[in-house]
């Protein structure tokens, strides 16, 4: 094939796609990664992520190298993301595509009952993902610039997101399970080196192993799931299972092999919803992702928006067809995959959204706050909202990027200014003059500082104006602000379709539908709550008065992305306006939804959801969750903003729940004490010491004992028995040639007289044998 | 494939370093430089010849796929003996002791081609490894070297008693090297256990197939003249072939002809020689893959070897049992498989379960990979035990992809412990900042152990589930008058929550060793790694990569040496 092909071929352009960002990887790995040495005392090495070591010579990435890097990692990220708009656009070009579709592949491995292909493929779906994925994608890598400005690694840095990006390219692009689940697990590994990044830091390599390991267990149950669903059905091609109504219909028909009651579809399902809720943090695996925070921010905002947790739920949208096999959503049939994702989505939805409410941690809040969207859209799929769970995803992915970063920018303004604050107290200590308490209190706040605690901040908004307003954005959008932000058109979408299924008298909708409003409503209570404690008032402490992202490069390149994202996530949802709302809906969407009406075609026919007519109800509930939550958010932390010093007015509110919930129930201390304790246990006492050490080698020392005894007994019987005969027949010999010789005494007359009694002996046997032999011949 | 003269290559592999072997022998053992040389040469000569033999494999695999179709089509009276046959390559074959039926015969398939790669592979590595050996280096070049021409004069037999003869001679050399050159504490107990445990194991195996050979040979004589004379009218068999014969091929003709599922053997009615011979056979030869409980000897005999010995031992050697207890067990007793795979597929599971357990509680670097190669051979037994073309597959996948990786494991052990003189996970930490070439050579072999997508390590599982799931429904086991089915797809659940334990014990050692706090004052003089050692890590690393991106360079191969053994266990696919 000529490279020509690759471009003018719509089937072939996609393969593209991923390979800048991975030829970016490979090149800064292994040309553009220079170090020179220097003092780790050095200050270009130290900051607050490395640690001292005194004396010591550490690597830090040379100038050039820093340079060239960042220009290859963007190169590739650009070629991808053009790419990715040309092949958007040659999608949005065909009539229905999904129907008809850009596909290609190649064989990769032979397994007797058939071949592994590998390819591409561009659906409805993997065009949305495309519009998404590479523009989140680029914006961190523009941040990361600034961000990592001051690194000793930023090469790697950019390396590895890099490999980040090329990997969830491959698995938005991927035509099959199996390519899906290699961009997947190389994802994972790319978490486990980025959130162990700065790995002196003994929370952070304790994070990356965490991540690694949850998410582990759950990407070999979705193996098996794999595995299972290839040797049912001999692919693993998208369309060749999803697009085909005989092989729904014959995995929704058959018993599965296991769990007696399921069908192989619904065993499928479930594996595969495993693996999600293990990628995308649902209850009860959700236990990773808040310590993922020990990570670099744009890393997190690649997890939690852009990559890790969005493969997740792109997964299950992307094998809806055959999770809803046999189901019927729209009339209130669920079977076991889809009960199982209504009910743990809308449960973790909540359930991480009342702990997001007590975290004072900035990212913390977030990452809760992700892991509780994650399950709004886990529990629209569940109930057949398949459009809205996808809408939601893009959204969330706009917002939670640019929430992301702005805390990163709102940390590293911290850290800017404390430094600043500390500079500062030193040059008052020169003066003498100086208030004693203030002293007092900067050494404390030096000790024990953390930039990212909510409580430090206050008043942010003065010093870091783009940052703030970026920030509020971004915070409406996921408190659903109705109207004008992109979170409302798509948690509107959810809650249309879970009160279309309630209003039948459904109890799974019905179920969803109220948990997901209450978690709605918490939602845009803790956002207000942190943008206000964040940016609102006075600040808190020395650091916040001085917080800034300084001028020139660094505040450029951690600015710009905030502000583009700004700009998605407000329009983001316009594409997706239900036509009946009154006033904006014929402004956006003068026929038809134009999102829905796009997305659908990704599946078959058969199961293409209707759209739900309009509904008051659930508008009005989307608008009195949201306003409720920021008026409340507004009335606690706005109108009096918290003082230096004063309690989180929470504490009070909620007495004992609160520390409960500061807690996040006491998730982390309950699997240490349930699941890693028995198992080091069992690794080290049961198994190690008491079966293999004890009981096998006991045995094996046992028989050899036995052998030793048994050897010894011979060795006794070789020495008496054996010995004896060996030994006693020489002696026996010489025994009797001792006797023996006596004959030889040399007199003539004795030897005579010996030959004469021979003879006569000889002679009588010749003759008494004669006789015999006679009388046996007569 | 006859013609006039062939290079005989398969001989030249093993007697180049037999050669090797006792040149060293001759030469002053001061002369260290020149014993290495000679070494490395041999070494090198044999990888470069192994890989003409691998490629050149490879080449006719194409051939040998349209040959077994049209077997398949022809509905021949031995098609799977005759794909067997036609699938050799690289033959050689001459009478040795013909009264007692044994010939020289050496041959290569599909199944052992990668295996002949991978010895060549990990000799080269380990003679590189062991460059700085300064005691009796003559001796212990010598003595590695008759090793691996053992190694590779068991991968290449066709000939069952060759295939002892080479069996023996690599284990005499082993444990001179153990106990000789290994950690001073533990070298002679378990040198000792190693041996006695591969001994018994092969006795109880070579007693089986002397029985089997028995069985054949009276089979041949009797009942089974007819189809003796057909095979040597139709050149399945040599002309000149006697029924008495250790030869692979006649074995399995008279496998296929129900040679041993006669019932009523040794008086017993239900009993055939296939179902009571197997277990033996297998485990046997199954003691030298670990199999649970006959493993202990492994993680001993791995700690207290010497690199390179524990490179090619934990590498080769224990594919070595895994491959012959294929080639002597399920091929040559198809009902004795079926009756008895079934429930030692328990065995396995617990291989897979109770190695990465036991890796994940040491406190000793090399103990865990000794315990992990446990594990990770509980899936080469279990893809055996699937008992279907790809599973097995996976299975053999695994062994090239296992042998690699844990070679590669051994040699990053011994370049860490060889600088800081301590295996002691708890108190090494931050060599990555000294040492990056081995931590990122460990983590690409770890993350093939945990089966990473883009690496062998997942290309060789996953199908060995797939596999799994697929015999699931095919498989039963008759215990007394209760009946167990369906319980593959439980054992492959089991197993797959194991690797979860891999990636756990993985990241606790690579986290601990690599990462975490450097300590400056007790490891001031730890150096980064030598060419040498960067050239083991490439060569040894590079393999996994390149498996797990492209496997049909591989997996298509051991498919065709797998085609007959799946003919002769009934073609269910």
């Amino acid at each position: 094939m000529n490279p020509n092909d690759f471009l003018s071929d719509p089937n072939l352009l996609p393969w593209l796609i991923p390979v800048g960002p991975l030829v970016a990887f490979f090149i800064i790995m292994l040309f553009t990664n220079r170090a020179r040495l220097v003092p780790a005392t050095d200050h270009s090495y130290h900051d607050h992520n490395h640690p001292d070591y005194d004396g010591m010579i550490v690597p830090v990435v040379s100038f050039p190298s820093r340079v060239v890097s960042i220009v290859v990692a963007m190169i590739g990220i650009g070629l991808a993301w053009i790419l990715s708009l040309i092949v958007v656009g040659q999608g949005l070009g065909v009539e229905k595509l999904g129907k008809k579709v850009f596909e290609s592949s190649l064989p990769w491995m032979a397994t007797g009952v058939g071949s592994f292909s590998m390819g591409v493929l561009v659906d409805p779906l993997t065009v949305v993902m495309l519009v998404m994925v590479p523009l989140a994608c680029a914006m961190i890598f523009i941040y990361s610039i600034g961000y990592m400005a001051h690194d000793a690694r930023q090469s790697r840095f950019f390396a590895l997101i890099a490999l980040f990006a090329g990997a969830m390219l491959t698995l938005v692009v991927a035509d099959n399970l199996l390519l899906l689940f290699v961009g997947w697990e190389v994802m994972g590994l790319c978490s486990y080196l980025l959130i162990g990044f700065w790995f002196e830091k003994r929370s952070a390599y304790e994070a990356a192993i965490k991540a690694f390991t949850t998410t582990r267990v759950a990407d070999v149950i979705m193996l098996l799931g794999i595995a299972y669903l290839y040797a049912e059905t001999g692919t693993l091609s998208f369309r060749e299972i999803l697009y085909n109504h005989e092989v729904l219909e014959h995995l929704a028909t058959t018993p599965a092999i296991i769990f007696g009651g399921l069908s192989a579809a619904g065993l499928i399902g479930i594996f595969l919803i495993i693996g999600t809720i293990g990628k995308s943090a649902q209850f009860p695996l959700h236990v990773w992702l808040p310590d993922a925070m020990e990570g670099p921010t744009p890393v997190s905002a690649m997890i939690h928006a852009a990559a890790m947790v969005s493969a997740g739920i792109y997964a299950i949208v992307r094998m809806y067809p055959l999770l809803e096999a046999g189901s019927h959503p729209h009339e209130g049939q669920l079977l076991a995959p889809m009960m199982l994702m209504a009910v743990i989505g809308a449960f973790t939805a909540l359930f991480s959204a009342t702990i997001a409410v007590a975290q004072n941690d900035v990212k913390r809040v977030l990452a809760y706050s992700t892991i509780s969207q994650l399950g709004f859209m886990m529990a629209a799929l569940g109930i057949g909202a398949y459009i809205a769970a996808a809408f939601h995803l893009i959204t969330h992915a706009f917002f939670k990027a640019l929430l992301f970063m702005a805390s990163g920018a709102v940390i590293h303004g911290m850290e800017h200014g404390e430094a600043h604050a500390r500079a500062h107290a030193h040059h008052d200590d020169h003066h003498a003059a100086h208030d004693e308490h203030e002293a007092h209190h900067d050494a404390h706040a030096h000790a024990h500082f953390d930039p990212q605690d909510m409580m430090n901040m206050g008043g942010l908004r003065q010093t870091m104006p783009v940052t703030f307003y970026t920030f509020l954005i971004g915070g409406l959008s996921l408190a659903g602000l109705p109207l004008i932000t992109a979170g409302f058109w798509s948690k509107d979408e959810i809650l249309a379709d879970a009160w279309l299924g309630a209003s039948k008298g459904f109890g799974p909708h019905a179920l969803v539908f109220i948990l997901l409003a209450v978690a709605a409503f918490l939602t845009a209570f803790y956002t207000m709550r942190q943008l206000g404690l964040t940016f609102w008032g006075e600040p808190r402490t020395e650091a916040a008065r001085h917080a800034n992202l300084g001028r020139g490069v660094v505040s450029f390149t951690m600015t710009l992305p905030l502000i583009i994202l700004a700009f998605f996530a407000i329009t983001a949802g316009f594409v997706g306006v239900p036509p009946a709302f009154p006033v904006l809906g014929p402004i956006f969407s003068p026929e038809v939804n134009p999102f829905f009406e796009f997305v659908k075609y990704t599946l078959l026919p058969e199961i293409q959801p209707e759209k739900p007519p309009f509904n008051w109800i659930p508008v009005l509930t989307s608008f009195a969750v949201a306003l409720g939550g920021i008026a409340v958010g507004y009335l606690v932390y706005w109108r009096k903003p918290l003082q230096a010093g004063q309690e989180d007015p929470l504490v009070g509110f909620l007495g004992p729940v609160h520390t409960v919930l500061k807690h996040k129930y006491y998730f982390d201390e309950l699997y240490t004490a349930v699941f890693i304790n028995p198992s080091q246990w069992l690794a080290r006492v049961a198994v190690s010491q008491f079966l293999d050490r004890g009981i096998i080698d006991g045995i094996l020392h046992w028989i050899a004992r036995i052998a030793t005894w048994i050897g010894d007994f011979l060795k006794l019987l070789n020495t008496w028995l054996i010995d004896g005969v060996g030994d006693g027949i020489p002696e026996l010999v010489a025994l009797f040639g001792a006797w023996f010789r006596r004959i030889q005494t040399g007199r003539v007359q004795q030897y005579l007289l010996l030959i004469i009694i021979a003879a006569i002996v000889i002679a009588l046997v010749f003759v008494a044998s004669s006789g015999v032999l006679v009388q046996a011949a007569g | 494939m006859t013609e006039p003269f062939m290079f005989p290559i398969l001989s030249v592999i093993i007697f180049t370093p037999i050669a090797a072997a006792v040149i060293l022998l001759l030469i002053d053992s001061d002369k260290r430089d020149l014993i290495r040389g000679i070494s490395i040469t041999a070494a090198v000569i044999v990888l470069v010849l192994s890989g003409a033999v691998y490629f050149g494999y490879n080449n006719l695999v194409g051939q040998v796929n349209t040959n077994q179709a049209a077997i398949d089509a022809a509905g021949l009276a031995n098609p799977a003996t005759q794909m067997f046959k036609d699938g050799l390559a690289f033959e050689e074959k001459v009478p040795w002791l013909d009264s007692l039926g044994i010939s020289y015969h050496l041959g290569v398939d599909g199944l052992n081609a990668p295996m002949v790669l991978l010895t060549g592979m990990v000799a080269v590595a380990g003679v590189l490894i062991s460059w700085r050996i300064e005691d009796r280096t003559r001796e212990f070049m010598a003595f590695f070297m008759l090793l691996v021409a053992g190694v590779y004069g068991v991968f290449v037999a066709i000939d069952m008693f060759v295939l002892f003869f080479f069996y023996e001679l690599a284990i005499f050399p082993m444990y001179l090297l153990i106990a000789t050159w290994g950690w001073v504490k533990l070298r002679e107990y378990a040198a000792m256990k190693l041996t006695l445990y591969i001994l018994i194991g092969s006795v109880i195996a070579l007693v089986g197939v002397i029985a089997m050979v028995l069985v054949a040979s009276n089979y041949f004589t009797n009942e089974g003249a007819a189809v003796f004379e057909a095979a040597k009218a139709s050149g399945l068999l040599a002309e000149n072939a006697r029924p008495f014969s250790f030869d692979m091929t006649q074995l399995m003709l008279a496998a296929e002809n129900g040679a041993f599922d006669v019932a009523g053997y040794a008086g017993v009615e239900t009993l055939t020689f296939a179902k009571l011979w197997f277990p033996f056979v297998f485990i046997g030869f199954g003691v030298l893959a670990g199999v649970f409980p006959f493993h202990n000897w492994s993680p001993d005999g791995h700690v207290a070897a010497p690199t390179a010995v524990s490179m090619i031992h934990a590498g080769v050697l224990m594919k070595l049992g895994a491959y012959a207890a294929l080639r002597a067990g399920v091929q040559l007793m198809p009902e004795g498989a079926q009756t008895h795979l079934p429930w030692i597929v328990f065995l396995t599971l617990i291989n897979v379960v109770y190695g990465a357990f036991i890796a994940f509680r040491q406190r000793d670097f090399k103990y865990v990979i000794g315990f992990s190669s446990v594990s990770h051979m509980g899936l080469v037994s279990m893809g055996w035990a699937s008992m279907n073309i790809i599973g097995m597959t996976g299975a053999g996948l695994q062994m090239f992809s296992h042998g690699a990786m844990t070679a590669l494991f051994f040699g990053c052990v011994g370049m860490v412990y060889d600088r800081a003189h301590t295996r002691d996970i708890p108190s090494l930490g931050g060599f990555v900042k000294r040492m990056p070439w081995v931590a990122v050579a460990f983590i690409i072999g770890g993350l093939t152990s945990m089966g990473m997508p883009g690496l062998s390590g997942f290309i060789a599982e996953f199908p060995i589930f797939v596999g799994m799931w697929n015999a699931s429904p095919n498989v039963a086991l008759q215990i007394g008058g209760f009946t167990l089915t369906n319980y593959y797809s439980i054992i492959v659940v089991l197993a797959a929550l194991g690797i979860v334990i891999t990636a756990a014990y993985v990241l606790r050692v690579t986290s601990q060793v690599f990462f975490g706090e450097f300590n400056e004052q007790r490891y001031s003089d730890v150096t980064d790694i030598t060419i040498t050692d960067r050239i083991i890590l490439f060569l040894l690393g590079a393999p996994l990569i390149i498996l797990g991106v492209y496997p049909i360079i591989m997996a298509p191969m051991i498919e065709a040496g797998l085609r007959p053994v799946i003919a002769i266990l009934g073609g269910g696919a």
